[in-house]
């Protein structure tokens, strides 16, 4: 019982803990790159339980922003193989478990 | 007479009309009245827009028309004649007098409207107005229209490229806890060492700046070293001419005597205050001065300073190098023109390397690895040893001549001969033999014999040595009463050499013979005495007074040839005098730093026969 109690804090502890958003890859320049993560953690906030509307929800936002055909991924696992603009990725996680990779092509 | 009878006759004649007309005619050149006088009268004219069908015209008219109209004459002409019998007939109809004709052409035209009816409703025909050319032209014009292009263009596609990644909930969650790992990391990490961080950061910003800068006025240095020759030849052109042209040829009236003419004159800021203590010219480059900066002064012992002038730029030295004690003597190596020999106030050596960037000495002798205890003032190189290894011997004040070989980057001293004065011994301690030193001043190698060389000392006396006696002295001069500044082997006679001293005398001797040959007396305390490179009887002096003394022995044994009054301010002192190996130049150093650099004026170059 103990243990199980123990396991379940530290569940939630490291989906508290690791609730920043994580940058593991990307291209973009800087400004890109921040209003990117930013528009990102209020997507996937915003949407917690609907991937799909939160990935709407930012490519259209990036599409006015930085130009057309951008797209999204959001998941929690997922392989990925895509051809990309140069400096038009992001492929970051947030929240602990969500995975989410923003790029451009036309 | 009214019931008369006149006939009126209607004739067809036009009663304006003359009855008469007489014309000339040109054939018979003859007036003729004309047979026939035309009688009509027109009273009115209209012109016309139509043609006969059948004519030329109408028929070519017809075939221009539309082509679908072909059988359109064809019928137009049935319809036409069929509406002229119509109208025949409605104009006949009225009357009836024609029984059976008009039953007839009633038929017939009965006949032909059916046939008309049944006809398929005939293409309407154009109504064809045949136009005559008279009244009717054709005119058309189109304008310009400009010719089409075709343009299409197509910016380039940005660059792409691939990327491909896996996730899980693993890869996610070790990719946090990796990161929070990094953060605590960073954070302890910052505590202890901003300050560390800062310094090596600044540090790190200098170097970079000096190397940039370094790194900018590296590209051009090779040009701005060319353009301040350039400036400083235009600035001082007349010199140059001087030195390279211009010869005195009042000489010629002057008898024997000869002049001095002063040219350029090398100062820098940083040896205001310096001394010069020593003169060297480069073997190779002949117009490349090594000037030793230091102090006389016994008691104002600063630092000193090497810097090399180029004949070529007056204005600035080619090479500074900068050394905490005094520099006493320098000496240029015969072979190796880059290798400058140094001895210094605090009886250190040192090897100064111009090839080398650093303005520090590529060797030098320290206080452990053997030094003199008192000011060198005197170095010179020899040839290289058994092994090859460069060396050099230096005199100084403690007594002793050293030899100084550089082996395996180190220089290693080796006495050569303690300078002792005879009948001195013992004087101080019990037990000890201690041998009271003469203070050496100057020494000169010989040029053809290797092995000998004399010695100046303090006490004024002159030693003849060899290297290979260590103890003991080949011979000595008793010289003079003060101590001896300078002494020279003739470059040509093997024999003779010269010694200048503080008791006024400039002497030269032979030195199998104990006395001097010649004695001048040049009333002021010699600082330097030089042979020069191109006579064997010419040698130049310098006073204290500031004054240059230059002798021929072969013109006149008893008097200068030359006194000259080189030095401008009566304070300043001349302190050395070197020939320049190529040109009819000496070069003067003095007591304010400044290097005064004269030409001989002909009666001084004489070179003997």
């Amino acid at each position: 019982m103990a243990d199980t109690g123990e396991g379940k804090k530290e569940e939630a502890d490291y989906k508290r803990l690791h609730n920043f958003p994580l940058i593991r890859h990307t291209d973009m320049p800087e400004e890109m790159r921040v209003e990117a993560m930013e528009l990102c953690v209020t997507a996937c906030e915003k949407y917690t339980t609907n991937n799909e509307s939160a990935a709407k929800m930012i490519k259209e936002m990036m599409d006015k922003k930085f130009g057309s055909s951008w797209h999204v991924v959001i998941g929690e696992s997922f392989g990925l193989e895509v051809t990309h603009e140069v400096k038009s990725l992001l492929y970051m996680f947030f929240g602990g478990s969500l995975a989410v990779c923003v790029w451009k092509c036309s | 007479e009214l019931k008369e009878e006149f006939t009126c006759i209607l004739k067809a004649n036009n009663p304006h009309a003359p009855q008469n007309i007489i014309r000339y005619s040109f054939k018979e050149r003859a007036y003729k009245s004309v047979s026939h006088v035309d009688q009509m009268a027109i009273h009115f004219s209209l012109n016309g827009n139509l043609i006969l069908k059948d004519s030329d015209e109408g028929r070519r008219q017809g075939v221009k028309v539309s082509p679908a109209a072909e059988k359109a004459p064809v019928e137009t002409s049935a319809v036409i004649s069929e509406e002229a019998e119509i109208k025949d007939e409605g104009s006949k109809g009225d009357t009836q007098a024609a029984g059976q004709e008009e039953t007839e052409v009633s038929g017939t035209a009965e006949v032909s409207e059916e046939a008309e009816t049944e006809e398929p409703s005939p293409i309407k025909p154009k109504e064809q107005k045949f136009a005559n050319q008279f009244n009717f032209t054709e005119r058309a014009s189109t304008t310009q229209n400009n010719p089409m292009r075709e343009a299409a263009c197509q910016p380039e596609s940005a660059p792409f490229k691939n990327f491909s990644v896996t996730v899980n909930q693993w890869n996610i969650y070790d990719a946090y806890v990796e990161e929070l790992k990094r953060i605590e990391k960073a954070k302890e990490k910052e505590k202890p060492r901003p300050q560390t961080a800062r310094q090596e950061e600044e540090r790190k910003k200098g170097r970079k700046l000096t190397t940039l800068e370094s790194q900018g006025i590296n590209k051009i240095s090779k040009a701005a070293k060319i353009t301040e020759r350039m400036v400083n030849q235009n600035i001082f052109d007349d010199i140059a001419e001087d030195f390279k042209y211009f010869e005195d040829e009042s000489d010629e009236f002057r008898g024997q005597q000869g002049t001095l003419l002063p040219l350029w004159k090398f100062q820098c800021d940083k040896t205001k205050k310096l001394a010069v203590t020593a003169i060297s010219w480069n073997p190779k480059y002949k117009d490349l001065i090594a000037v030793g900066y230091g102090s006389y002064d016994f008691v104002k012992q600063g630092h000193g300073m090497l810097l090399l002038y180029s004949l070529k730029n007056p204005s600035f030295p080619e090479y500074v190098f900068s050394s905490e004690s005094g520099i006493m003597c320098v000496d240029f190596h015969n072979d190796y023109p880059y290798l400058l020999a140094v001895g210094f106030y605090d009886g250190n050596v040192a090897i100064y390397n111009l090839k080398k960037a650093t303005s520090q000495p590529s060797y030098k002798s320290s206080a452990n690895s053997g030094k003199h205890m008192e000011p060198v003032w005197q170095v010179k190189w020899q040839n290289n040893g058994v092994y090859n290894n460069l060396n050099f011997f230096s005199v100084s004040s403690d007594g002793q001549i050293v030899s100084w070989t550089l082996m395996k980057n180190e220089l290693v001293h080796t006495d050569v001969i303690k300078l002792s004065v005879e009948g001195t011994t013992v004087q101080w301690q019990e037990g000890l033999q201690l041998q009271m030193l003469g203070c050496g001043t100057s020494f000169d190698f010989h040029k053809k014999i290797d092995y000998l060389f004399l010695v100046g000392t303090e006490e004024g006396k002159i030693y003849k040595c060899s290297k290979y006696y260590s103890s003991q002295f080949l011979d000595v001069f008793e010289a003079h009463h003060m101590a001896v500044d300078s002494v020279r082997w003739n470059p040509y006679h093997l024999k003779v050499f010269i010694s200048c001293s503080s008791d006024w005398t400039v002497k030269i001797w032979d030195h199998t013979i104990k006395t001097p040959m010649f004695v001048y007396d040049l009333s002021c305390a010699v600082a330097d005495v030089a042979w020069s490179p191109y006579s064997s009887t010419v040698f130049a002096a310098v006073t204290t007074d500031g004054k240059a003394h230059v002798f021929d022995l072969s013109v006149n044994k008893y008097e200068a040839l030359c006194t000259q009054l080189v030095v401008a301010k009566k304070k300043n002192k001349i302190t050395h005098i070197q020939f320049n190996p190529v040109y009819p130049v000496i070069v003067v150093g003095d007591e304010q730093g400044h290097v005064i650099s004269l030409k001989l004026s002909p009666n001084l170059r004489k070179v003997p026969k």
